[in-house]
């Protein structure tokens, strides 16, 4: 229709000329249309019949119907609390562990690395040419009793510190909360040092200069001018680790034990095996809005307006 | 942390001062002092060294050699925020998170100075922008912007405030304006001001003295009027306006006068107006001190004569500029009020004159080009007003 009406030039231009502002005002929607069919489709369609599950019973034999049983709820955040209180602590703490490792990195590559600069961007992605699995398997091996890595930790007593903490329970790594931590934290620590990176790299090296010039220390300079800066990298970091760790679980499948199951491992146990579908709806569900309120909770609070 | 303060600071002193950037050499031996409460201006092409001189004041840079010192002070190895001196960046660089007011308050309150915010209000209101202390830099305009920036630095009260280029992202009409406005606030605050800046006119309008910088030196430095009126080197003479320089050779001295041979014209010049007193020199005259008229008429004696043809006459109004050629092919400017007299033609024949007080003679030795603004040649964003060609 519109491109009638540019391949008419100058002349049909202004023939065209008195429909052409209610098309122009169409357009925005127009283009909305593929992106809002797949989200109906693959994202609110799924959804309400996720929702409608949870509220069903029966068994998986017999078939299942809607009751609108909303008690399992209930039932579900009183048996399964810990799992959820775990899966939101481990992801917390991997996010935070996350942040303090890359931010510094996603500083220095930002602004010290020169000529290195896309060397050191491809390297922070380079993990993602292997299989999540993979990788994580690889860490059963770091980790392992008799590796070098348990031998530091015992050797610097940082092992104790971890037992202290309640981390880990034994003088070994494998099979602890502190080894699912620590496999969150490298599987999603890109997602953290690409956001940073990108609003560090926008950061005008001129503002330091002239924060040093009105009386700043580099530290005083960092904390009134880089970081507030940096918010939206931080906030969008954060995000993009908190969000995917809180219901990963291949990390606490392979590097934890029995009493470091996260929420997502349950619910993963509760569709393919114990075939209760309705049980793992309303598990998924309310993961979700656990999920849901800590991030507006924290968007909120870190107002930064550009991702709200 | 030092407490800044204008009082009982003095003179800002740069000794054999040199920066080197590899082997490239920036900065080369300077030496400088600038007085207390003047308004001084760095003139220089880009690429010259201002920028880096300004930027070792400010401690952005360190001397290679040398020291830099604010009256008794030694500030040669001090970090910036540890220097009584503040900055008015080129690109303003003014904290996009903050508003206006936080950020002529950012200084003062790193400084932890008493009502920090009451005295940032005050410096807004100097540069009449206080009904905009709440908006954040980006919903100002660029010439408000520059204000925030000359806020921000002046409610400091640094012994030295420096600025760089800080009138090269405005338009020219708001640059006018934005000069006459900080000669003002200079004269009100009484600070040193650094002026760093590529703009002769603007140099020449607010600064009481003026180095001009050329490959890391200081060419000359003095009054604007001092440079302008004796140059004291091609380079002067060709980037602070226009210069016609005219290849002669001294050949006699009649008084307190030099005789310069050019051309087969002997031509008068006061003996203290050149930089040598015999071999050969560049005879110079800027193009508004020649007077032009057609050949044969009657002028006024005690002046130089020349003739020429008109090649090219180009009337802008205020004046007119003619380009004329000389007996031996040489081009000269000459810049002629619009006093109503007619107009002169291409092809007609000319005399040109001058008096000879308003000649200065240069080294031979020096390029005639140096300083000169070819087309093409000009990093200026916004052409200057009368400037070279």
């Amino acid at each position: 229709m519109s491109a009638i009406g540019s391949l008419g030039g100058a002349g049909g231009r202004t023939k065209t000329a008195p429909d052409r502002p209610e098309k122009r005002r169409l357009t925005p929607y127009w283009l909305l249309v593929p992106g809002m069919a797949w989200l109906l489709i693959f994202f609110v369609v799924p959804m309400v019949f996720l929702g409608s599950q949870s509220l069903q019973t029966g068994s998986f034999e017999d078939g299942t119907k809607l009751t609108w049983n909303f008690s399992i709820y209930w039932e579900t955040l009183r048996g399964y609390w810990p799992h959820y209180a775990r899966s939101i602590g481990f992801a917390a703490l991997a996010t935070i562990a996350a942040l303090l490792i890359g931010y510094p990195l996603a500083y220095m590559i930002a602004h010290k690395s020169g000529r290195w600069k896309n060397i050191l961007l491809v390297l922070v992605i380079a993990p993602f040419f292997t299989s999540f699995l993979i990788r994580t398997l690889a860490w059963k091996t770091i980790l392992s009793s008799g590796g070098p890595v348990v031998w530091f930790f015992q050797q610097t007593h940082l092992t104790d510190l971890l037992q202290w903490l309640h981390l880990t329970d034994k003088d070994t790594l494998l099979a602890t909360p502190f080894a699912v931590i620590a496999g969150l934290t490298y599987n999603f620590l890109p997602f953290m040092v690409l956001p940073l990176y990108a609003s560090l790299d926008r950061l005008d090296h001129r503002l330091l200069e002239a924060a040093g010039d009105l009386y700043s220390r580099p530290f005083t300079a960092f904390r009134r001018v880089t970081l507030p800066l940096s918010m939206p990298g931080v906030v969008a970091g954060t995000l993009l680790t908190f969000i995917p760790a809180a219901g990963d679980y291949i990390n606490s499948v392979l590097l934890g034990n029995t009493r470091s199951t996260m929420i997502g491992q349950v619910i993963d146990g509760q569709f393919l095996r114990v075939l209760d579908y309705p049980q793992a709806a309303t598990m998924s569900f309310i993961l979700l809005i656990i999920i849901l309120a800590i991030v507006m909770t924290y968007v909120r609070r870190s107002g930064t307006e550009e991702l709200v | 942390m030092p407490t800044p303060t204008s009082e009982g600071q003095g003179d800002l002193c740069l000794t054999n001062v040199t920066k080197r950037f590899g082997d490239f050499t920036a900065v080369d031996d300077l030496s400088l002092t600038i007085p207390q409460g003047s308004f001084f201006a760095l003139l220089g092409a880009s690429g010259c060294g201002k920028t880096t001189t300004l930027r070792m004041v400010a401690g952005l840079e360190r001397p290679t050699a040398g020291t830099i010192s604010i009256g008794e002070e030694d500030i040669t190895e001090a970090k910036p925020y540890a220097r009584p001196v503040n900055t008015v960046f080129q690109n303003y660089a003014l904290f996009p998170h903050m508003t206006v007011l936080d950020n002529v308050a950012f200084g003062l309150k790193r400084r932890k100075v008493a009502d920090a915010t009451k005295t940032a209000k005050e410096g807004l209101e100097l540069v009449e922008l206080g009904h905009l202390a709440g908006r954040k830099p980006a919903q100002l305009s660029g010439g408000q912007q520059q204000r925030v920036a000359l806020a921000r630095a002046l409610v400091n009260h640094p012994a030295v405030l420096l600025l760089d280029e800080p009138l090269g992202a405005l338009d020219l009409k708001l640059r006018r304006q934005m000069q006459l406005e900080l000669k003002k606030i200079q004269e009100e605050v009484g600070l040193t001001f650094v002026h760093v800046t590529h703009d002769q006119e603007e140099a020449m309008t607010m600064a009481d003295t003026i180095a001009v910088m050329n490959a890391g030196v200081i060419e000359q430095l003095g009054h604007p009027t001092e440079l302008y009126e004796r140059p004291a080197s091609t380079f002067v003479a060709n980037f602070l306006g226009q210069s016609n320089l005219l290849a002669g050779e001294i050949s006699d001295r009649v008084g307190g006068d030099l005789v310069v041979q050019v051309g087969g014209h002997k031509l008068a010049l006061p003996g203290d107006r050149s930089t040598r007193q015999d071999g050969k020199v560049w005879l110079g005259v800027r193009p508004e001190k020649l007077r032009i008229g057609l050949a044969g008429g009657a002028d006024g004696a005690g002046r130089n004569h020349l003739d020429g043809v008109v090649l090219d006459a180009s009337f802008t109004g205020v004046s007119t500029q003619y380009l004329v050629r000389l007996a031996w092919g040489q081009a000269i400017t000459v810049v002629a009020q619009n006093d109503g007299s007619a107009l002169l033609r291409d092809g007609d024949q000319v005399q040109v004159s001058w008096v000879p007080q308003h000649g200065f003679a240069l080294d031979a030795a020096q390029d005639a080009f140096a300083g000169a603004q070819r087309v093409g040649d000009d990093d200026t964003p916004v052409p200057a007003l009368g400037g070279a060609r």
